[in-house]
């Protein structure tokens, strides 16, 4: 099975690198995004020396999770929101009549190999902000160190295709699920501490971004959370991954039952 | 093979009315079909534009989820078991390619290969099989973006085969081919037809197509069957006639009248006898020479385009 999707993926690159100066442009693109990121972390403190009770060197090993995290799963799901392209053109159909599954179909067919790019920068950059952070090493910290960043990536996976899958009822929805996906982005790079309220639970509890950078780095900084919460929410992020992805499982075989096709 | 029951399918669509307001309407594409396909048969699926045909073989495909109704193929229930399903039918849909666009043809059948996992052997058999009878050949390094459309088409045919399928489902395979084109194709599916191994349920509005392959005919119309049978049965049920069409050299006396035939029309020296069902031309023809001197005679099968054509003006109308 893994297989017949490694036949695909490579046929999707050798397709691909017959276009190879879109390939280059493309991947200079996306490298100034992980600047970016890292950059509107550093601006603010130019003008604080801490951010809501942390330094710079533990909110910056938080935004460094997140970027990461996100450019995991962009690699990977990233590319769902050209669902509503094939939704709309009826494109669907042809991968439906064939004995795989529709979404890793999708996720092989359209993988974009120069978002590879942006998952190695943004390693480097992790790897900085462990090592500029001062974590006081541990195996039990070690193995959190790798767990973390994936099941950031499996949270975020999550949201492309949930988010994704509402093409198959509402055509425009990329925009909406942008709005949720980079959103949850933006959101886990500061500490959980500078959201309040309502804001905090939603998208730190409900979407389970606190789980992607704020409680696993408190774990491998060995610090209390300042919001009270006990000390193994920082190894619960596996867990929310799991439980994400397989909510975003659910959502997704719903909205292919939805599909509708095209007249044809 | 196949079998439905009631087989429905709604559709939801919405109207732009006015500059804010959508109106949402619920259409039945498909309408309560009743089918039942043996193993080896060739079907031909009828019916105009919007009839549902496309709709009928996405939901026998497994593409869409029926509204109501059974449907089983293969022994399988489409939806729920479609991977299943996958590697026991093939299909054609003509305006959705099964090939990898910037890939040369043979990446594509090499591709599919890995995916329904059919042994290395039996697929370079297949393969060797298809390229020597559609002439694919010089088609294997080209990538496919850079085939025409009719080559394209050959080449969908064969990456629908190459797992040794059941059923074979073509929607429109021979839409926009030229003449020769579609000779190839249809010739190929007759001789897959012929081997009986294969189940064959084909959509087309090229009724050549119908009439070289397939003997029995299924013709919906706004989602439902209006008919089902052989070409012979829908001509005498619509009561299509065959012709006599003579020349005379000069008028005729006084006019030939005989049991079972009816004289349709009068043009000049141009007459032309209808032939109500069983009676043969014999007696026409003989009684006419008698009468007459003929320049010319011709005798005039009737045309599966007019049955049709009646039918569908009448579901029009009705
Ligand atoms: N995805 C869809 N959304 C809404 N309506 C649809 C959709 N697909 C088909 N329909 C409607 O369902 C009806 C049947 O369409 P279908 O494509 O099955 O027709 P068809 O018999 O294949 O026609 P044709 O000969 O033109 O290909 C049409 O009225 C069409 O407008
Ligand atoms: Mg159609």
């Amino acid at each position: 099975m893994v297989e017949t999707y490694l036949h695909l993926l490579r046929a999707t690159v050798r397709a691909q690198s017959q276009y190879r100066l879109s390939f280059a442009v493309d991947a200079v693109g996306t490298s100034f995004g992980v600047l970016l990121d890292v950059v509107s972390v550093l601006v603010f403190f130019r003008v604080t020396r801490s951010l809501a009770g942390f330094p710079f060197r533990e909110a910056f090993l938080m935004a460094s999770l997140a970027t990461f995290g996100f450019a995991l799963a962009d690699l990977v799901a990233g590319n769902v929101d050209l669902l509503r392209f094939n939704v709309r053109t009826g494109r669907l159909d042809a991968l439906l009549v064939r004995p795989l599954g529709v979404l890793p179909q999708l996720l092989v067919l359209d993988f974009a190999p120069r978002r590879l790019g942006r998952v190695v920068e943004s390693l480097v950059v992790y790897a900085v902000g462990l090592g500029y952070a001062g974590v006081g090493w541990s195996p039990a910290r070690a193995l959190l160190a790798v767990l973390a960043p994936l099941s950031g990536g499996v949270l975020y996976g999550a949201l492309f295709v949930a988010f994704g899958s509402v093409a198959f009822w509402w055509i425009e929805s990329a925009e909406f699920a942008n709005g949720f996906t980079y959103g949850g982005r933006d959101f886990a790079a500061y500490p959980l501490t500078v959201y309040s309220g309502l804001f905090r639970r939603l998208f730190g509890y409900g979407l389970g971004f606190a789980f992607v950078s704020y409680y696993p780095a408190l774990a491998l900084l060995g610090r209390a959370d300042p919001l009270h919460g006990p000390d193994w929410l920082g190894w619960c992020a596996p867990l929310v991954a799991i439980a994400a992805a397989l909510a975003a499982g659910g959502v997704w075989r719903l909205g292919v039952r939805h599909y509708r096709s095209t007249g044809s | 093979m196949i079998e439905t029951a009631g087989l429905r399918k709604e559709f939801v669509v919405s109207a732009k009315v006015g500059k804010l307001r959508r109106e949402r309407r619920v259409v039945a594409a498909v309408d309560g079909i009743d089918l039942r396909v043996e193993r080896g048969e060739t079907l031909g699926y009828l019916g105009p534009n919007g009839a549902g045909k496309s709709t009928t073989l996405k939901m026998l495909t497994g593409v869409l989820t029926p509204t109501a109704g059974r449907i089983s193929v293969c022994g399988l229930t489409p939806v729920p078991q479609r991977t299943q399903l996958a590697r026991r039918i093939g299909v054609v849909f003509g305006q959705r390619s099964q090939l990898w666009w910037d890939l040369p043809l043979r990446d594509s059948f090499d591709l599919l290969r890995h995916i329904y996992r059919v042994p290395a052997p039996e697929h370079a058999g297949r393969l060797a099989e298809c390229v020597e009878l559609l002439d694919l050949g010089p088609l294997l390094p080209v990538p496919v973006r850079q085939l025409s459309l009719g080559q394209r088409m050959r080449g969908e045919l064969t990456a629908a085969l190459l797992h040794r399928p059941e059923v074979l489902f073509l929607d429109e395979p021979t839409i926009g081919l030229d003449v020769v084109s579609k000779q190839a194709v249809r010739e190929f599916l007759t001789q897959l037809g012929r081997r009986g191994d294969t189940t064959l349920i084909l959509t087309t509005h090229d009724l050549a197509d119908i009439e070289r392959l397939c003997r029995r005919l299924v013709i919906v119309d706004h989602g439902r069957v209006v008919h089902d049978g052989t070409a012979e049965e829908l001509h005498s049920r619509y009561g299509s006639r065959r012709r006599v069409v003579v020349d005379l050299d000069e008028p005729l006396a006084e006019p030939v009248t005989l049991p079972g035939v009816a004289l349709e029309s009068a043009e000049g020296l141009r007459l032309t006898y209808q032939l109500v069902d069983g009676t043969n031309a014999g007696a026409l023809v003989a009684r006419l020479a008698a009468a007459a001197s003929l320049r010319d005679l011709a005798v005039v099968e009737p045309a599966i385009e007019d049955v049709i054509a009646r039918l569908y003006a009448r579901g029009a109308t009705g």
